[in-house]
Order: C-alpha cells, then structure tokens, then sequence
C-alpha cells in the first residue's frame, strides 16, 4: 500500500514539475483588438501580420514558447478594453499586452500597463500622448503629428502658399489638422480657411464644394480610412478638382489600395504623407508583400506592418533579457533598438518609446495599368513632434 | 394572474406581490457567488451589474408605462461623464460623486420628460432617438471638455470609504456596484408595487382612459420618466468609476439599441426582466467572442432569434408560461 | 454662391432618392401590417453584395445585375416571411423587434464571413462615370442616373396604387386593415407581396448605393438609422411621404453641409426632431 502511495506522489510529482516547467516555458502574449464592428478589418490586418512574423521567425523565442490569447474589444469600448486587459494579467497571467487598433482602447489599457507593471505594444493607434500612459509601452507604428506636420512643412518647401484644410470632426481628425497647421504655418505658409465634417459622412460635395471656392493652392484632407476616402475622391472629380492644378494633400489612409480601387482615374495626382505602402522599394519588402500575399492572398498595409514590427520588438527584446518578462526589463531591452523593416529604418526612441522612422511623400500614379502611390520624397528620422514640442 | 377577488382588494393584492418569493431570495444569494466561485471575473460581474441597473432603469419606463426610448443611454453617459468630470476636477470620493451625477442625470431626465409625454408610437421612439443622437453629437463636438473621441483622461477615484482601492481584481468594484443595483432595485420593486405602480400599468395599456379614473397621466410618465434617468445615471456613474474612464461609447445609438435588446430578451414589465437579460446577454457575448472574436454576434444573432421563436416576451415570460403550463397539468 | 449651391443641391437630391428607394418598401409595409422589420436593411445589404458579386466575380455588366439585385433580395425576404415573420404577427412590437434584430446581427456576420470587412468595390460601366456640364454646373452622371431611376420607381408605384386592382387592396389594406378583411380581402397574401416587392426595392436600393455611399459588412446597421428617420418624417404606409421626407432630408443635409458646416451632423436630426414635434405621425401620416 504504502509503495503504491510513493509511486502514486512519484508520479504526480514528475508530472507536475513537467507541466509546470512547461508553463514556466511559455510567454504568453495578450492580444486585444476589435475584431468585430467597424474596426474589423484594420484588425484582421494586425492579426495576419502577427501570425506572419511568427510563420517566419517560429513560435519560440530564447526557449520559451509564445502563446497568443486574442480577445475581442468590439469597436471604440475603452471600458471593455480595460476589462480585457485586465482579465489577461489576472486570470490568464499574460506576459504583456499587445495590439490596439484604436486610440480610446489603447488609452485605457496604459493605465493597466502601468499599475500591473507590463510590457505593452501599441500596434497601430496613433494618437501621440499614448505613450504617456505606460512607462512600459512602446509604439510600433506612427503617430498622426509625425506624418501630418511633416507633410505640412514639405508643402510649404514644394511650393505651396495658400492651403484650405478639410478634416473630419474627431480627435484624430483634430490631431492631424493641428499638426497639418504647424508645419505649415511654420514654415511660412497660409491657411486660407478650415473645415470639419461629421465623422459619419457619407456625400462629400458639400465640402468639396465649399474647398473649390476657397480657390487655395491646396487642398489638406484628414481623414480615416473606411468609405470615405473613396467617397472624398470621387467628390472631388465630380465637382471638378483638377489635383494637377489644385494639389490634394492628405495622410495615407485618402489613398490605401482599398480607396483606390474605389476611385480608380479620380485618385490620380492625390499627394499623401505615410510610413508603408505595399509598393514601397526595397527587397525587403517586395518578400515582406510576397510571403503576406501567399499566406492571406491579398497585399499588406500599415496594419500589418505595425504588427509585424511589433512582433519584431517583442522577440528582440525576449533575446536581449534572455527571456525575462517582466515590464522594466523588456521596455529597456526596446527603448533604443534600431532595425531595418520592410517599411525602411525603425528606431524605437529611448526618451519617449516612439517610433523614429522616414515619413515617405508620394504621389498617386498609373505604373503598369495599376494605379499605385509611388514615393517621390521622403523626410528621414522623424520624431514624434508632438512630444519634442511638450519638452520644450 | 389576476383574479377578480385581487381586482376587489387592491390593498391585499400589493402586499401579496411585495411579498419576497423564495426563488427571488435565491438569485440575490447567487449574486453573492462569484467572489467564491469565479473570483478573476470580478471585473466582468461589476460591468453586468451596471447593465443589469441601466436595463432595469428601462424597464420601469418602457415594461411599465409602456415609453420605448432608443436614446436612454443619454442619461447614463450624461451622468458617466459628470461622474468622469467631478474626479478629474480633484473630488474623488465615490458615494458623493455618484450622488452628483445621478442628480444630473435627474435634471436632464426632468426636462425631456415634458417632451416625452406628448408623444406616442413612432414619434416618440424616433424623437428620443433623435435627442439621443444630439446629445451624442454635443459630446463629440465638445471636446475640450469631454476629451472627445479619446475619451476622458485623468479620472482618479479615491478609497471607497476611504479604505477600499479600486483594484485590478475588481473585488471593490463589483461589492460597490452590487450594492448600489440592490438598493435602487429595491427602490424600483417598491415603486412598482405600489399605486403608483399600478396607474403605470394602467397608462400603458390604455393612455387615453386614465385621466377618466384620476391618474393624470402626464404626471405619472414625467416622475417615473425622472426616476428612470436617475437610475440610468446611478449605473452610468458606476461605469466611469469603476473603470477611471468614460467614452462617447457611453452615449451611443450603440448602447441604447444594446440595452433594449437585453431588456427585451429577459422580459419587460417582469422587474427581473433586465437583470437576468444582462447576465444572459453579457455572459454569452463574452464566451461567444472569447471562442470565435471575429463572428461572435452570428452566435448571439441565433440566441435572439431562438428566444423570440420559442420564449415569447423574453426569457422571464417563456419561464412564466412554463410554469402556468406544469402548474396547470399537475 | 447660388450657381454652386446648385450643384450641392442637385447632389443632395440624388442622396434623398437613395433614401427614398431603401426606405419606401419599409415605409408601406410597417403602415399596412405594423410589422416592425428592423432586418430591412439587411435585404438592402443582400441586394449590395449579389451586385458586387455578378459585377467582379462573374463580368456581368453593372445594369444587368440591377434586376439580379431586387429579385434575390425579393426571394430572400419571401423565405424569411413564410417560415420566421409570419409566426409573429400577432407578438408583440418589442418581439419583432428582438427578432429582426437577431437577424441583422447574423446578416452582418454572414456578410463579414464570405466578403470579409473590407470595402467592396463596384465596376461601373464607363458611360455611368464621370460628369457632364449642365448650364455651367458640373453634375455628376451617375446621379443623374439615380434620379433616374428613382422617378421611374415612383411614377411605377403610383401608378400601379392608383390603377390597378392589387394597388387598391393595398390602398385599402394600409387604410383599415379590419375593414378589408372584412370586405374579403386576403390582407396576407396582400401583405406577403408588398413585403416581397418592398424587400426587393431595398436590394436594389443597396446595389445602386454602393457607388454613392460604399457597401461593407455592416451596411445592414448603418443605414438603419437613416431609413428608420425617413419612415418616421414621412409617414408610415405613404409612398409620397418616403419621396417627400427622403428628398427633404437629402437636400437639408447638404444645404446644412454647405452654408453651415459647424453644424455639421446636428441638422439632420435636428430637422427630424422638430419635424417630428410638429408633426408626429408624419408628414403624410394618418392618425
């Protein structure tokens, strides 16, 4: 009886060390996003450059296996974002919280970042003050001012004098108008007159309209991605913008490969400010596009590339603490790390854990019956202005 | 369930119902499970106490006067943000702050409410819509004030009787949010088992006789209509302190369209309709969309459906005729 | 200022006419039957997506797959009516209203499923593309094309309330359900087809928007609002309230667009609400 018993608790011994040896090889990474609702696609696309990056570089990193918890935050729902990330450091142990497509969410997720004292990726929203939250967040792909003041001060440098800007009526909108304002009163130009249109608007002719008569050298359009740049552009060929006389200016999203199948001839001459574009030349992404091709069968946009170098960070830095997961070590092994993406150089800024990377200027054009944006001009290691200008 | 010697003794006939069934001491002991039982979802179970009250807010106004608002998120986000508001502007302590903002949401709920009494059907559903939709729209377009799309930033609340933190385990959480749903239920079971209760009822089957029997009806729909945006604003309240933050979300077309639903699915006029709507809608959609995120709402899509083809009047009413059926075949 | 307030005009009615095609069928049924279908907007969606279909997968050419488009949505809804709606008839407003809801939510997964979230794109044929100049003004030809269609719809509809034998039981049926059943009407056989015919115009009211306002997944939720403010302003069982709402709603809202923008969204439900105050069953409602 009593040999049966010692084999007994051998045995649950083993077995108990093995699985929690297993579980002490295991990161597990907690991810929150909107995948259902009106988000769901940028979602999809963060999702994909996920699993992407781990397909290229394996499941396991400085001996540990990386597991994935997804949860759902349905839409702009910062209580239910707050909830989740919650429920993945105290019911599910996560290592880190990663993700976050929107600004609101992202927001209320830093707040838990910071009291549970987790490593967090923010992979896409692009607010500035994000990085604020959380002394362990870093932020893998772009804030608004850092595209749209940049974008302001080239205008000025290409020529252009007077500008009326059209934007829709939304804290990011709001963002990219005053940053569009800054760079380009900056640096010398005038802003003829300004407007916002309702977040949920469909026909765009009135506005465009309105932008026509304001007669400026260029017209600046904020706006986010969804139906409306396609809406924007055809209302801009309907009530006759010429973007070869009237320059159009706006932020990359007026011209994703979705708006421009959309508008097809209409988009052509449209000038935008981004950090990715599938066309983007180099051969590093020309495989980055191949292999996302191959594996999801369509091309990858901003979503997936911040994803995708958002997986970078996590497993460079997993390398560099040799596997230690807690917030101080990773956002120390991160602040700093400089690499080459398929979008061109990334640094993560040691100061503000921003990104630091080249803002691409370019124009859209008819290349081999596609029309596609091909960068013209680029503006190399660009901070976050936002924050530089909080410093000071 | 009324027969005609009740009809005869209205005195009687409300102190039977005010009488608590055993079935009823059961689910508030239930309640008290989940500390026990599922301790990491306590920050899950606030957030279904806080739907259960707004849906019972509802309840009082559209299973009991027969009022359908799509806009009755307005008094739970109006009273979210002054909650959100009065933190962020240095008073933190919780039960004063939610006193501030229920009474808001009271104002506000004051004022329509002598919009809402002139109107009927169609109108009406569309005008609160439509009220609801503006006030969502003020939000947004005050941003200064509001934090806008954002959200609002830098709410801190301070110790629950300055001893209990709202933590990330949400223990506080859901005892604060707990309690505050018991106490207004209690206010709600009183007000409807009562004469005032009773005229409800009567203005919301027939409008137009009511005034021929001395309820004056206006007046009626205006103190309940009050009451129900208090209590909105109680649950709206508890949101943006239990969370440290408020969104426009709070406003939506989006949370009003979530909460009729729910009220709908448990059962409207049943008192307990919107309390078990809320744990059954909330429960499912987090499981739902833990196993699948992406299509979650195809799987709460067909329970809605399912409950509406086999348990008419929601899951409370479906239950009562079941229980008429087995009472009358045993 | 009065030269190119036109042109936004012109676009505005365009826009109303949209509304009017995705709103009358609702409009007619919710008078005659007090049927509460909140999944309307879904057969809108289905109209959408079989044009995106027959246009990118199959080559078919833009107009032909109109027809296409208001026949499956008609279908569809008919199936829909025979085995879920008709148990309801007698429930409760709040019962409808949960069920058509559930079906707007498993719609709008099934769409997300087989399309995916993405913006669908449409293939419109070259000579629907582009603007023509009309006195100075530059129109677009696609709304034209709209408008169009639309005043072919209605002059269709009244004619066939006015003229023929179908049209009058529905007339009457809309007027006093009892009494025509009472004057041996089959009100449900009535009913089953208007709801058939109101269902399709909303497909082909979705085909046509794709162009004008873009189709995705949630199409069947966003639109609701919009649909549900036009029933509402215009009158429940009235084809001339649905024009006159829908038109009087597309124009105020580019009108308020382009000489207030501050305004911005507040002016549509602005100009519901008051409409509403003064008017509560409609403009062309009856009490």
């Amino acid at each position: 009886m009593r040999k049966t018993l010692v084999a007994f608790a051998n045995i649950a011994a083993a077995i108990l060390a093995v699985t929690s040896a297993q579980a002490q090889q295991t990161i597990k990474v907690g991810v929150i996003l909107a995948y259902s609702g009106q988000f769901a696609d940028p979602s999809a696309q963060m999702d994909n450059g996920i699993k992407l990056y781990m397909k290229q570089h394996g499941d396991t990193v400085a001996g540990k296996k990386i597991e994935l918890i997804r949860k759902d935050t349905g839409g702009i729902a910062p209580d239910i974002a707050k909830r989740l990330a919650q429920e993945l450091i105290v019911r599910d142990n996560v290592d880190m919280l990663v993700g976050f497509a929107l600004t609101p969410n992202a927001l209320a997720a830093g707040d838990v970042s910071a009291q549970a004292k987790k490593f967090m990726v923010n992979m896409n929203a692009a607010t500035a003050i994000i990085t604020t939250k959380s002394p362990y967040m870093v932020r893998t792909s772009f804030t608004v001012p850092q595209l749209n003041q940049t974008l302001g001060s080239w205008a000025y440098k290409s020529g252009i004098r007077k500008a009326y800007t059209m934007v829709s009526d939304f804290g990011p909108g709001h963002d990219g108008e005053a940053a569009f304002h800054k760079g380009f009163k900056d640096a010398g130009g005038e802003v003829i007159g300004a407007a916002r249109y309702p977040v949920a608007n469909q026909d765009f002719s009135a506005f465009v309209q309105r932008a026509k008569d304001a007669n400026a050298d260029a017209i600046y359009i904020w706006t986010p991605g969804g139906p409306q740049p396609a809406a924007i552009g055809k209302a801009l060929a309907e009530r006759g913008i010429d973007p070869k006389k009237t320059k159009v200016l706006g932020q990359g999203e007026l011209t994703s490969e979705d708006a421009l199948k959309n508008m097809g001839e209409a988009g052509l001459g449209i000038i935008t400010a981004f950090h990715y574009d599938y066309n983007h030349q180099s051969a590093m992404n020309a495989a980055f596009v191949k292999s996302y091709k191959d594996a999801f069968g369509r091309n990858p946009d901003m979503f997936s590339a911040g994803a995708f170098d958002g997986m970078h960070v996590i497993y460079e830095a997993l390398k560099k603490t040799g596997g230690k997961t807690d917030g101080e070590s990773l956002v120390d092994a991160a602040k700093g790390m400089n690499w080459e993406s398929p979008r061109g150089p990334m640094t993560i800024d040691p100061e503000t854990r921003d990104v630091i990377q080249t803002v691409y200027i370019r124009r859209v054009e008819k290349v081999g019956g596609q029309i596609v944006n091909v960068e013209f001009d680029k503006v190399e290691n660009v901070k976050d202005p936002f924050k530089a200008g909080m410093k000071n | 369930m009324v027969t005609s010697s009740a009809v005869a003794e209205p005195q009687r006939y409300l102190e039977a119902q005010i009488r608590w069934r055993p079935v009823e001491i059961a689910f508030w002991l239930a309640t008290l499970l989940p500390f026990v039982l599922t301790p990491n979802y306590l920050v899950l179970a606030s957030q279904i106490a806080i739907t259960a009250l707004f849906a019972l807010s509802l309840d009082l106004i559209l299973g009991y006067a027969g009022i359908v608002s799509l806009g009755h998120a307005a008094y739970f986000g109006f009273a979210s943000y002054t909650a959100g508001l009065t933190a962020r502007w240095g008073w933190g302590e919780p039960l004063t702050g939610l006193v501030i903002a229920a009474a808001a949401a009271g104002v506000l709920g004051y004022l329509t409410s002598f919009i809402i009494v002139r109107f009927r059907h169609l109108a009406l559903i569309m005008i609160t819509l439509g009220l609801g939709l503006l006030l969502a729209e003020a939000a947004n377009s005050a941003s200064w004030l509001t934090g806008g799309a954002d959200g609002l930033q830098g709410v801190r609340m301070w110790k629950l009787f300055g001893v209990f933190q709202f933590d990330l385990y949400g223990t506080t959480a859901y005892t604060y949010s707990l309690a505050i749903l018991f106490v207004f239920f209690l206010v709600a079971r009183r007000l409807i088992n009562s004469p005032f209760g009773l005229a409800l009822r009567g203005i919301r089957e027939n409008a137009i006789r009511m005034p021929a029997i001395g309820a004056p009806s206006p007046a009626h729909i205006r103190k309940v209509y009050t009451i129900a945006a208090v209590m909105a604003g109680v649950a709206g309240a508890l949101l943006a302190q239990t969370t440290e933050t408020v969104s426009l979300e709070t406003l939506s077309f989006q949370r009003s369209a979530d909460v009729l639903v729910i009220l709908i699915l448990g059962g409207a006029g049943r008192l307990y309709g919107g309390l078990v709507g809320a744990i059954i809608y909330m429960v499912a959609r987090d499981q739902f969309s833990g196993i699948n995120p992406q299509y979650w709402y195809f799987w709460i899509g067909t329970l809605l459906v399912a409950v509406v083809m086999f348990l008419p009047n929601g899951i409370l009413g479906g239950a009562a005729r079941l229980v008429r059926s087995g009472r009358s075949r045993a | 200022m009065i030269a190119s307030a036109f042109g936004v005009l012109f676009d505005g009615f365009a826009y109303g006419m949209l509304l009017f095609i995705l709103s009358v069928g609702l409009s007619v049924t919710l008078g005659m039957m007090n049927f509460v279908n909140l999944a309307h907007c879904s057969f809108a969606m289905l109209g959408g997506f079989v044009t995106v279909t027959l246009t990118n997968e199959l080559g078919w050419p833009f107009l032909a797959s109109l027809p296409l488009a208001f026949l499956s949505a008609a279908l569809v809804s008919v199936a829909f009516e025979r085995v879920l709606y008709r148990r309801l008839y007698r429930a409760s407003d709040l019962d409808q209203c949960l069920l058509t809801i559930g079906i707007v939510f498993v719609s709008v997964a099934v769409a997300a499923y087989i399309y995916g979230t993405i913006q669908q794109p449409v293939n419109l044929p070259s000579y629907l593309r582009g603007s023509v100049s009309v006195w100075g003004q530059s129109l677009g030809v696609y709304r034209l094309f709209l408008i169009g269609v639309s005043i072919v719809i209605t002059a269709v509809l009244v004619a066939a309330l006015e003229y023929t034998r179908f049209g009058a039981k529905v007339r009457a049926a809309v007027d006093n359900q009892r009494m025509a059943r009472g004057l041996g009407i089959d009100v449900d056989r009535v009913f089953a087809v208007t709801f058939a015919l109101g269902s399709g115009l909303a497909g082909l009211g979705g085909a046509l928007a794709i162009e004008i306002v873009g189709l995705d997944h949630a199409f069947a939720f966003t639109y609701l609002i919009y649909v549900l403010i036009v029933v509402a302003v215009g009158g429940l069982g009235s084809i001339a309230g649905s024009f006159v709402a829908a038109s009087l709603l597309g124009i105020s809202d580019m009108a308020g667009k382009y000489y207030f923008p501050e305004l911005g969204a507040f002016l549509i439900y602005f100009v519901m609400v008051a409409l509403l105050m003064w008017r509560p069953v409609g403009l062309f409602g009856r009490r």
